[in-house]
């Protein structure tokens, strides 16, 4: 799994009313709710990304409410992964069960720039920031059963295809 | 080696004689919540996952709360798969109109979280029924929606941290002011994937109410779960309310602890947590004059019977500030039945509060009393993030009852003992 984007910086704590308010869950249709994502962080957010960029976050992203609207909307706004310094426990297991591709490394946020691109090699475990000479950053690699379930959309796509055989 | 009460009820779960922090588990659960927001998008999972029945109807508690009534079609529609889902499984555990209250009082109230329980629900305020001595911990809707098809689900033991609860409380310092403070200690990742135990001899002054709201705030400083030891209060609590059998589970005393922090309670004052985290907490005494417009008194932190007394204690024969709104938020149908046949709703009316149904509503910014730009409102609420009760221009300042009332009174933030003729009794 290869994942190469732009990159859009935000600090410690985001937390999952930035990633996506309340007063827009009540609705859970993902293109609605991709939206209004980090609406609160910042207004512009959606006009200004586009499909495949990367989010690059200080300590603590997902932190608060357990809502799966957060890494629904991240998904469904075309945000290829998340990359930060740590990550709260409730959005660490909803992201991935969404089939969002997270990944931790404490030491990307302090190299990079909002606007940078960077490939992050989930198979390898590296980060690779574009037009910089430092070498590749580690980080904990996804494991084989964790890229299908990504890749099969989530864990329920996963379980049901697994039970199917595929 | 000994084990905590998490290891215990943790182990006992999972089938296991013994269990240590780090250990992954799979464990079946007690009970299974979801709520209007969050239980859609399980319900949307399980059917994703071909699930056509779920695993033990009684053990599936579904609340409609946050933004009931109905906010608007949305909403409704939300509401509407899952009562769809309900009638078609035959919840045991279904609440909507006038059954339903903020599900984190309504669950012990009714006896449904019980002591020794392994409890999951997607909402992250779960951990609420930690104060009972029970394991709970909030989770993603695609959680929940494996708990709801196999009655079971895999866990991280975590680590526990201690902490020790010394001295006596001073005057109007409730469970709000011991959690804010400890939040403040420690940061809103000072806990992640760790366990609160609470424990000390200042556990003995706390009421179920104090607890419930101490566990319940856990979460803003990462914790997977917050614990307490239950005790003679916890008995009287459930005795009479529990729907079936309960277990009673201890710490160990040569229990592993990842760390200790020891805290005098006797010199915490009230405690106010400014925004935009509810770890940026302040004494009473060091916040300043801060104007506000509108003060909510209710949520499963502290929208309980005893809180409403309290508010009920410090606004008779007063009124609100000119200009700013008091909105009272009794959480279940019986806090309402309650408050309303002690006479505390003619109190509340007469000092020109608003009393809202009970609903989640403003907490999390749903309805039922949103900010405008610039505006600020004291919460006796769990979170004080940005635009989390409304515009991202908005603030909010999380305290306890007694602090949120004379707030209401004076217009500013401000203690209880700024007004005049009041004396706790």
């Amino acid at each position: 799994m290869k994942l190469k984007g732009k990159i859009w910086k935000f600090g410690d704590h985001v937390n999952t009313d930035l990633i996506i308010p309340a007063r827009y869950i009540n609705s859970s249709d993902p293109s609605f709710l991709a939206a209004h994502c980090m609406e609160d962080a910042d207004p512009d957010f959606m006009k200004k990304m586009r499909p495949g960029d990367i989010i690059v976050a200080g300590e603590n992203f997902g932190c608060g409410s357990s809502r799966e609207h957060a890494p629904i909307a991240l998904k469904a706004a075309g945000i290829s992964a998340v990359v930060a310094s740590g990550f709260a426990r409730i959005f660490y297991r909803s992201a991935f069960n969404m089939g969002l591709p997270i990944f931790e490394s404490r030491t990307i946020y302090g190299l990079v720039n909002e606007g940078d691109e960077i490939e992050v090699d989930g198979d390898k475990g590296t980060i690779t920031i574009s037009g910089k000479e430092a070498g590749p950053i580690k980080i904990e690699p996804i494991p084989p059963f964790m890229q299908e379930l990504v890749a099969a959309g989530g864990l329920m796509a996963y379980l049901v295809k697994k039970r199917a055989g595929g | 080696m000994g084990m905590t009460i998490t290891e215990k009820i943790l182990a006992e779960h999972g089938g296991l004689k013994e269990v240590h922090p780090g250990m992954l588990i799979n464990a079946r659960v007690d009970i299974a919540l979801g709520h209007d927001v969050t239980a859609p998008i399980a319900i949307g999972e399980f059917k994703k996952a071909g699930g056509h029945k779920v695993f033990d109807r009684n053990k599936v508690v579904l609340v409609a709360d946050h933004f009931t009534p109905n906010k608007d079609i949305q909403s409704a529609q939300q509401v509407k798969i899952m009562r769809d889902f309900a009638k078609e499984h035959k919840i045991g555990h279904y609440y909507e109109g006038g059954d339903a209250g903020v599900c984190h009082v309504l669950l012990p109230e009714q006896g449904i979280a019980l002591p020794g329980d392994l409890i999951i629900g997607a909402d992250s305020h779960t951990c609420t029924y930690g104060a009972l001595g029970a394991f709970a911990t909030g989770v993603g809707s695609s959680d929940l929606a494996a708990a709801m098809l196999t009655g079971d689900l895999w866990f991280k033991v975590p680590e526990t941290m201690k902490i020790v609860l010394h001295g006596k409380l001073n005057k109007w310092v409730s469970g709000k002011d011991l959690i804010l403070y400890v939040i403040g200690q420690i940061g809103v990742d000072g806990a992640t994937y760790q366990a609160m135990e609470f424990s000390g001899e200042t556990l003995g002054e706390l009421t179920m109410a104090d607890r419930f709201t101490m566990a319940n705030m856990v979460i803003e400083a990462g914790a997977k779960n917050g614990i307490f030891v239950p005790d003679e209060t916890t008995r009287e609590y459930v005795q009479s309310r529990a729907e079936r059998e309960y277990t009673f589970h201890e710490s160990d005393p040569d229990a592993n602890y990842a760390s200790v922090l020891e805290v005098d309670v006797s010199k915490i004052e009230p405690q106010v947590a400014f925004p935009p985290l509810p770890s940026n907490v302040r004494g009473l005494s060091k916040v300043g004059s801060i104007k506000i417009d509108q003060v909510i008194i209710g949520s499963c932190t502290n929208g309980r019977i005893e809180d409403l007394r309290l508010a009920a204690q410090l606004l008779k024969g007063k009124q609100v500030a000119p200009y700013v709104r008091l909105i009272i938020i009794p959480t279940t149908p019986d806090v309402y039945r309650t408050a309303m046949s002690e006479g505390l709703f003619d109190i509340f009316l007469a000092a020109k509060a608003i009393i809202s149904p009970p609903t989640c509503g403003p907490c999390l910014g749903g309805h039922m009393g949103i900010l405008a730009d610039g505006e600020r409102a004291v919460a006796t609420t769990n979170r004080n993030f940005i635009g989390r009760m409304g515009h991202p221009g908005s603030e909010v300042y999380l305290a306890n009852p007694a602090v949120a009332a004379a707030s209401a009174i004076l217009g500013r933030i401000a203690g209880p003992d700024e007004l005049k003729g009041v004396h706790k009794i």
